[in-house]
């Protein structure tokens, strides 16, 4: 295990240290010490290392991920996990704004809740939020999956494209052009896998899938009290 | 006398100044549609514009430099603030961000063939990077969009320079919506959405909401690249004062300011002619912005919005710009709305010099569409000829504007050099109406 103390050595020998580790390193584990709610930490990865930040971080956290599993022991700020090509962000604590906003792959886990804009844009990640999200999740989704164990907020999934939610408490409200859909055999199988990857002890029959009802693909004028 | 004799007589038929031909028209086209016009292009409508201004050339009090004999230099580097790798141009005239899928394969190959034998800088567009803009650019920007099409880091890091985009001057403030014909299979992939439905790029950045915000984005973009590469941020051209200097104070390193005579691949006609400022307006403002806090030159302004030609180059520069950018024009360079397709755009209802449905995807010379027959139009080799043809003409245009005025560098050029036709070029330019020494907001004399 290499430890790397933030506050001692500053955020530019962070992030080069570990953009530096290349699939042939034999440091592959870190642990960051004295995160302080620092913004952009463990940002860019692109090796399969494993990165462990002990307490809070500010914006950013392991944005642009690729490969690398970096895992926060505390609550995380706004943009999480932004735009995540593949890889694994564990957040063991809550999650601020717009947390894996357009995330292209990978798997976000979020042990606590998150707030409004959670998964925004989203391109193909897979999200699983342990408690609540807040308003305006899944806003223009494209692709991937959001897990919700807990409660949505207010219109989720607003002018969703082919992204998939499966939300097990309640929605206050979908947005435009969000439905509730059949949870068929297949969904059962991709949201078991989900949570298991997640270690979220819940049973996929107990949740509810929602996602676009495709009325909204094509501009049409009759439709303008839906934009 | 006869019943002839006492007619009273008619007035002439005038029409009315109010209810035009064009603006009837569009009440009959919206009557019979019920939907607004959607087109591309920028704003059609005349502003005060660059043509509107006048050089000074030397004569007593002014001495002049030899054309042709003594030299102006013409290089700019953008991006000197923070970026370990400052982006270094022949020339002070780039191409604007323009996406592939609102453009053609080839000619987004053409675009960066001719930037790069006129050895400057060209600009990707909501959709991503394609693998042949990148190997046939020298110098590429890589646009942050709010749409995010397209976005990874390693293609962030292939890129000579960062521009995020936070506004665009045919559309500050507004998303893009590119029609579902245009939507192949390459550029449903690229955007990851289905083929053949309307992709919306929204209007806003997902993951940050004001200028405290951007900073932070920032960082983290400097932080994923190294801090090799500039940070550009542009914007549209509403309230080039406060915009520019919040740019500023988020950390970039270069500006990037779009006025209303900006184009764009499709938007709403009363966006494009009701929204944002004339080019020419936001110049000042912006140079000021950056003089109050002590860093022009040092953070760079790029201009962009209706740039045609040499002497709107030299103008936007003598009044403070580092460089400038074209879309359009270089467009029209490549062989957008060229006579040789008058037929066809009669076919389609227009004219040449007037098609700016760009977003059917019918576009006669293959450049404003992904329909494969009409993109064998373009000739990326020859195309990009023309392109750089023209860049080195609009350059030798200003050399020899600035060497009549006494510079042996373009960016030697300032406001002294010019005067203005008219009373609005002039307050919006801050430059003494021609024959006077008075400009409107000046006190005294």
């Amino acid at each position: 295990m290499q430890t790397y103390d933030l506050e001692a050595n500053g955020l530019r020998g962070l992030n080069s240290t570990l953009q530096e580790q290349n699939g042939g390193t034999n440091k592959t584990a870190w642990e960051i010490v004295n995160a302080k709610g620092s913004h952009a930490i463990a940002v860019g990865l692109n090796s399969p290392i494993e990165v462990t930040v002990k307490g809070s971080t500010g914006y950013y956290c392991a944005g642009m991920n690729q490969q690398a599993t970096v895992r926060v022991e505390g609550s995380v700020g706004p943009g999480v996990a932004e735009n995540m090509m593949s890889g694994t962000v564990i957040v063991e604590g809550d999650a601020s704004q717009y947390a894996g906003a357009t995330g292209h792959g990978g798997l976000l886990v979020i042990k606590g809740n998150a707030s409004s804009r959670c998964g925004i844009s989203m391109k193909g990640i897979d999200i699983v939020v342990h408690g609540n999200i807040g308003h305006m999740c899944a806003f223009m989704a494209q692709a991937g999956n959001l897990v919700v164990l807990g409660d949505a907020g207010d219109a989720l999934g607003d002018s969703c494209y082919e992204a998939r939610f499966f939300v097990r408490g309640s929605v206050k409200s979908l947005g435009a052009d969000c439905i509730e859909k059949e949870m068929r055999p297949e969904h059962i199988a991709i949201l078991k896998d989900l949570l298991a990857r997640a270690g979220a002890d819940a049973k996929p029959e107990e949740f509810k899938r929602y996602g676009s009802a495709r009325q909204l693909y094509n501009f049409d004028v009759d439709n303008a009290q839906a934009y | 006398m006869s019943d002839q004799d006492t007619k009273i007589p008619r007035t002439e038929p005038i029409q009315s100044a109010t209810f035009t031909n064009p603006i009837n028209a569009e009440i009959r086209r919206a009557a019979a549609t019920g939907i607004y016009d959607i087109r591309g292009g920028g704003a059609k409508r005349k502003v005060p514009h660059f043509d509107d201004l006048l050089f000074l050339g030397a004569s007593v009090s002014r001495y002049p430099l030899e054309g042709y004999r003594e030299k102006c230099e013409t290089k700019v580097t953008l991006g000197t603030r923070f970026a370990k790798k400052p982006i270094e141009l022949d020339i002070p005239i780039t191409i604007a961000g323009m996406s592939f899928g609102a453009l053609s394969g080839p000619a987004k190959e053409a675009l960066g063939r001719g930037a790069s034998a006129a050895g400057t800088s060209t600009t990707t567009g909501d959709g991503g990077m394609t693998p042949e803009e990148r190997g046939h650019s020298s110098k590429l920007v890589y646009q942050y969009l709010p749409s995010r099409y397209g976005m990874n880091p390693d293609d962030l890091r292939k890129a000579d320079a960062i521009e995020i985009v936070v506004g665009q001057g045919a559309k500050p403030g507004g998303g893009g919506m590119l029609l579902g014909q245009k939507i192949s299979d390459r550029v449903a992939h690229m955007r990851t959405l289905p083929k053949g439905i309307d992709q919306r790029s929204a209007c806003r950045h997902p993951d940050w909401t004001g200028p405290d915000d951007l900073e932070i984005k920032i960082l983290e973009l400097r932080e994923i690249t190294d801090w090799q590469v500039p940070i550009y941020i542009k914007v549209g051209g509403t309230r080039p004062y406060y915009d520019t200097a919040l740019a500023v104070k988020a950390g970039a390193d270069v500006v990037v300011l779009d006025g209303m005579q900006g184009g764009t691949a499709a938007t709403q006609d009363v966006f494009i002619e009701h929204v944002g400022l004339p080019t020419l307006a936001c110049i000042r403002p912006a140079v000021q912005a950056l003089q109050d806090l002590g860093v022009h030159r040092e953070v760079q302004l790029v201009v962009s919005g209706g740039i045609r030609t040499g002497a709107d180059v030299a103008k936007a520069m003598a009044l403070g710009a580092d460089a400038v950018a074209v879309g359009t024009a270089a467009l029209i360079a490549l062989g957008d709305n060229d006579p040789k397709w008058e037929s066809e755009y009669q076919k389609l209802g227009t004219t040449t010099g007037a098609y700016d449905d760009w977003h059917e995807g019918m576009d006669p010379a293959g450049i404003t569409t992904q329909d494969p027959e009409l993109m064998k139009r373009v000739d990326p080799v020859e195309a990009g000829r023309r392109l750089r043809n023209y860049l080195k003409v609009m350059t030798l245009e200003a050399q020899t504007i600035a060497r009549a005025c006494g510079h042996n560098h373009l960016h030697n050029l300032e406001p002294e050099d010019l005067c203005a036709l008219t009373m609005e070029a002039a307050a919006m330019a801050r430059v003494p109406l021609a024959g006077t020494d008075w400009y409107p907001g000046k006190a005294g004399f």
